[in-house]
């Protein structure tokens, strides 16, 4: 299991800016070893955030999203104390979902 | 318990275990066939608006994208991309000289603004595109982005 996401959501007027940071690889699957073999691919393919359980974003990803990878999105209507969960799904089938509350 | 056990052993065929384990939520199997792997594979900006779906797109000045001139580390490059194209509903980061070309994809539901910031990895200096559909047409904006130190480790 991945580490946690950090998200920060913060409202300002009616409009809700995210910012999130998840822990993953990225790997590209265009490395190679110092054998020569290519490093198989392992990175986030989808994204997805809701805002109190309505898709808000939903993003398809590809190797060349940087390691550790970064997002920052903004979108209308929340709140503070309103919840946001972030949701990403890998090319392994892994997946790793976090909340965070609108400040 | 084990006579079950032994049915789906004995079933064997791994799409029948492929499938149950999709149905008990194990694999997202309706997610990851939403990946459009056609976009991810094709080269070049032209290649990429059509594997998404659409025609030669046309260079807009209300397609914003922020990047750097000089990357020094191509691992982590920030962009931003956004689009004041009234019905804008995908906003795309894509990378001409890297493997393949599209980085990213951002679909814009409906209260979500079209403004998308990521970081990205380049492989050399290379042309960064931010593509846009605006209803079913698309645009882009693009800019140069000098790599100083590439980021595939090719």
């Amino acid at each position: 299991m991945a580490d946690p996401m950090r998200i920060r959501a913060q409202a300002q007027g009616d409009k809700t800016t995210v910012r999130v940071l998840m822990a993953h690889e990225m790997e590209s699957g265009q490395r190679k070893d110092s054998a020569g073999k290519v490093i198989p691919g392992w990175y986030i393919t989808e994204v997805t955030a809701q805002h109190n359980g309505k898709t808000v974003l939903s993003a398809q990803w590809g190797g060349a999203v940087s390691k550790n990878p970064y997002l920052q999105f903004s979108f209308k209507g929340g709140k503070a104390g309103d919840k946001i969960t972030v949701t990403w799904v890998d090319n392994r089938g892994e997946s790793r979902s976090d909340e965070a509350v609108i400040a | 318990m084990m006579a079950n056990r032994r049915q789906f052993l004995q079933s064997g065929a791994s799409t029948a275990v492929l499938g149950l384990a999709a149905s008990a939520g194990l694999l997202p199997a309706a997610a990851q066939a939403a990946w459009s792997k056609a976009a991810f594979e094709a080269k070049g900006l032209a290649e990429v608006a059509k594997a998404l779906g659409g025609a030669a797109p046309v260079e807009s000045a209300e397609v914003q994208l922020n990047a750097p001139e000089i990357a020094e580390n191509g691992n982590v490059v920030r962009v931003a991309a956004s689009s004041s194209l009234p019905g804008t509903t995908q906003v795309a980061i894509l990378v001409e000289k890297n493997p393949n070309t599209l980085a990213a994809v951002f679909d814009v539901v409906d209260g979500t603004e079209a403004n998308f910031a990521t970081n990205i990895k380049m492989s050399q200096t290379s042309k960064v595109y931010a593509l846009v559909k605006a209803g079913d047409k698309y645009h882009y904006a693009v800019k140069e982005v000098k790599v100083t130190l590439g980021g595939c480790g090719g």
